[in-house]
């Protein structure tokens, strides 16, 4: 790993200390009852709040999760780094396409 | 025998790192489906409950508390990795990821208990 993804990593993984923090409160909070598809959108509809909290994870989490890839292809598998690289540029750019996708759906 | 380069395999921190990379890799697989799952409130809000209801079912619940785990480890993990780059050593690394599991598991259990 380089020095420029090895710092991207952690400064990826250290913003998300608190919002996986949220995220694992938010989980226990909305299945307190039973999920609902109307609990979850009407906390989320119009939430500036939300849209930037979401926004902002799933780019940190993109970013983490394509660096941590390409660290297994490296070392796990017969791709060179360049052809590794690559793969797990293209699995990021894919979370992050979904996962913006995703913010939207509930945000809007 | 165990050949000399693989003694550490088992020992607690070798296991400790495998544990914090598969969690990543499992967390990773399932992103894009959790993504996935959120954007069918673009076809309506009924579109996603029926997704939602789905998910009731028992094997669902414990896989929900599967990940609740591996998100939880995974975060403790990280955590226990950023505070050895980026802080003074401290012993009782062993401990601390045992504590780690610990505290995961907990959680997830906690989970199950308030979702069944």
């Amino acid at each position: 790993m380089t020095m420029r993804l090895y710092v991207w990593q952690r400064a990826t993984a250290a913003l998300m200390v608190p919002l996986v923090l949220v995220h694992i409160a938010v989980i226990f909070y909305a299945t307190q009852k039973g999920m609902t598809a109307a609990d979850i959108l009407s906390r989320t509809h119009g939430s500036i709040m939300w849209a930037s909290y979401y926004g902002l994870f799933v780019a940190a989490a993109s970013i983490h999760a394509a660096i941590g890839v390409r660290n297994v292809l490296t070392e796990w598998s017969p791709l060179t780094g360049l052809r590794a690289g690559r793969l797990a540029l293209m699995f990021g750019l894919l979370l992050a396409a979904l996962g913006a996708r995703a913010v939207l759906a509930v945000v809007l | 025998m165990i050949a000399r380069g693989k003694m550490h395999r088992g020992s607690a921190l070798w296991i400790a790192a495998m544990v914090h990379r598969l969690s990543g890799l499992a967390l990773a697989i399932f992103l894009p489906l959790h993504f996935l799952a959120l954007a069918l409130a673009i076809k309506g809000e009924a579109k996603l409950e029926s997704f939602l209801r789905w998910t009731d079912q028992p094997l669902v619940k414990f896989a929900e508390g599967a990940l609740v785990f591996l998100l939880t480890i995974h975060l403790l993990g990280g955590l226990r990795v950023l505070a050895i780059e980026n802080l003074d050593w401290r012993d009782g690394q062993k401990q601390l990821a045992t504590i780690a599991a610990a505290i995961s598991a907990i959680i997830a259990f906690i989970f199950l208990a308030r979702v069944f």
